[in-house]
């Protein structure tokens, strides 16, 4: 019954989409907090830096920044990764970086809202004691409300799951690139799609759920 | 300016701030100069490049057409799933379980599936088992990949508005004798489309965005794939990435602004029960949920 899967990977496929999506996620979560931080920071230049990111990148849509990062940061930029000779390892890591650019406005303003979920009264006793503003952010809010946004953040790294399939865009063997070619050769269409669409299920059901039981575990008994 | 997060800067702190001012200043500058010298050596700062911008054919052969296809599909899908949501959102509602657990596995289902993977597999359909033309094909291929996605995504909006609606209004038009079908059709869905809007305009920002994808593996000729022939033409990679990139900004921030206008106009207005719901509030009724309305998954709310 499942003989048109023969003579394809189509475990290896997700096995890049997961590749893509656990590099991304980290990335993106690192560099998400970073402009979450600089959005609340007392620097009015580090403000202003962090707003105008996230409404530029927020409002582009993926596709174009995946495809400018082929096109315009490795031809033109001559931003190959460490991975000059390497077309395809080249392609993967530009993939992730436009994944991470993308992904983390999203998840600066996850956090953000995290950070309106902390009561006022835990920043005015951090700043009541001596804390300073990096001192209060580390130690007080961020890991309170890293706990508030774990619902939030599981909603973006399922996006993100499913946005990795935008990488077939520069050619990236992931598993929409792989379903392109099988359902153009082979006949069964419609058990091909199944195929790829309950995979995608099983990578994003039990991140929505474990995150979720997670979420609800972890938050703060207010 | 102050927050919880920091005393007012005193002068020690102030002195702080200007010194990681400079520091920050120095590193943009950096960037940009490293920016701005790759370009030079690969001549893509010259006039030539920028200059069919400020004449109207690149406009009107290229990127205007290319425009108005991206906001074609995005207008076709909006109005196809809108009331597809609706249905399949009112059905989430039923009293009966049979109706109820059926919609709720289709909205689920096509929610947790890339919209990529929904236009590929509606393009491969309409090959083999429909003679549309291979002009028109693309078009109903991304329609169709859009519409599945934003229907199921816009289902749990019509639910989440719905149910965000006072308990009251249910209560008082059974009291005066409504049937259910009565209620949910003079009273909760009127009201629910007001306290809605916010996030169904959200909403386009995502099918927006998503009509790119067709662009690049469906040879739909939108804005994304007009920039490539406009740039095989005049050899203005960074340039045609810029101007395309502005325009959807514009685009999607008008969209975004006009969003939280209503939503404002929405909480402050007199009439009604003063309840909306925006993107982010979508987002979070579904925190433990497949899906999440980011668009290509990744927008909606957030």
């Amino acid at each position: 019954m499942f003989d048109f899967l023969e003579g394809y990977d189509v475990l290896g496929a997700f096995w890049m989409t997961v590749k893509l999506t656990a590099l991304s996620a980290v990335g993106s979560l690192v560099w998400g907090t970073l402009l979450a931080a600089m959005r609340v920071s007392p620097v009015p230049l580090m403000r202003g830096f962090g707003t105008v990111y996230v409404n530029i990148v927020r409002n582009i849509p993926l596709t174009v920044i995946i495809i400018f990062t082929s096109l315009g940061l490795a031809d033109i930029f001559g931003v190959t990764m460490g991975a000059s000779d390497d077309f395809k390892l080249q392609g993967f890591r530009l993939a992730v970086l436009g994944l991470v650019a993308y992904t983390a406005a999203f998840v600066c303003e996850a956090i953000r809202s995290g950070i309106n979920t902390v009561p006022l009264g835990q920043a005015e006793a951090a700043r009541a004691i001596g804390l300073g503003f990096t001192q209060t952010l580390r130690l007080i809010v961020l890991p309170q409300a890293f706990r508030a946004v774990i619902g939030p953040l599981a909603n973006v790294l399922i996006a993100l799951t499913k946005n990795t399939t935008v990488a077939a865009a520069i050619g990236v063997a992931e598993a929409a690139t792989l379903m392109k070619s099988m359902i153009e050769n082979e006949a069964q269409t419609l058990a091909i799609g199944a195929v790829f669409a309950f995979g995608f299920v099983v990578l994003t059901l039990p991140t929505g759920l474990i995150l979720g039981w997670l979420g609800k575990r972890l938050a703060v008994k207010r | 300016m102050s927050s919880v997060l920091y005393d007012t800067p005193g002068p020690r702190a102030r002195r702080r701030n200007v010194v990681l001012s400079l520091v920050f200043i120095a590193l943009l500058a950096l960037l940009i100069w490293w920016l701005w010298q790759k370009m030079d050596d690969k001549g893509q700062l010259k006039w030539d490049l920028w200059e069919p911008f400020t004449t109207g054919q690149a406009w009107t052969t290229y990127l205007l057409p290319g425009l108005g296809n991206t906001l074609k599909a995005a207008a076709l899908a909006m109005v196809i799933a809108l009331p597809l949501g609706a249905l399949f959102g009112i059905a989430r509602l039923s009293d009966h379980r049979w109706i109820r657990v059926p919609a709720g596995a289709v909205v689920e289902f096509f929610r947790a599936i890339p919209v990529l993977l929904l236009m590929l597999f509606a393009n491969e359909f309409y090959v083999r088992s429909t003679d549309i033309g291979s002009d028109e094909r693309p078009l109903y291929a991304v329609v169709t990949g859009l519409v599945l996605y934003n229907a199921s995504v816009l289902a749990e909006v019509v639910r989440a508005g719905i149910l965000a609606l006072p308990k009251g209004q249910t209560e008082a038009a059974y009291a005066i004798g409504l049937r259910k079908g009565q209620t949910m059709t003079s009273i909760l869905l009127p009201q629910a489309v007001t306290v809605m809007l916010p996030a169904i305009v959200s909403q386009l920002v995502v099918i927006v965005k998503d009509t790119a994808l067709g662009g690049v593996l469906l040879q739909y000729s939108e804005l994304l794939s007009a920039r490539s022939t406009l740039a095989a033409n005049y050899a203005n990679v960074i340039p045609s990435f810029i101007v395309v990139a502005i325009i959807f900004i514009v685009v999607n921030f008008t969209l975004t602004s006009f969003a939280s206008w209503l939503e404002g106009r929405l909480r402050r207005s007199k009439r009604g029960t003063g309840t909306v719901l925006t993107g982010e509030d979508v987002e979070e009724l579904n925190a433990a949920e497949v899906g999440g309305t980011l668009s290509t998954g990744t927008g909606g709310g957030i």
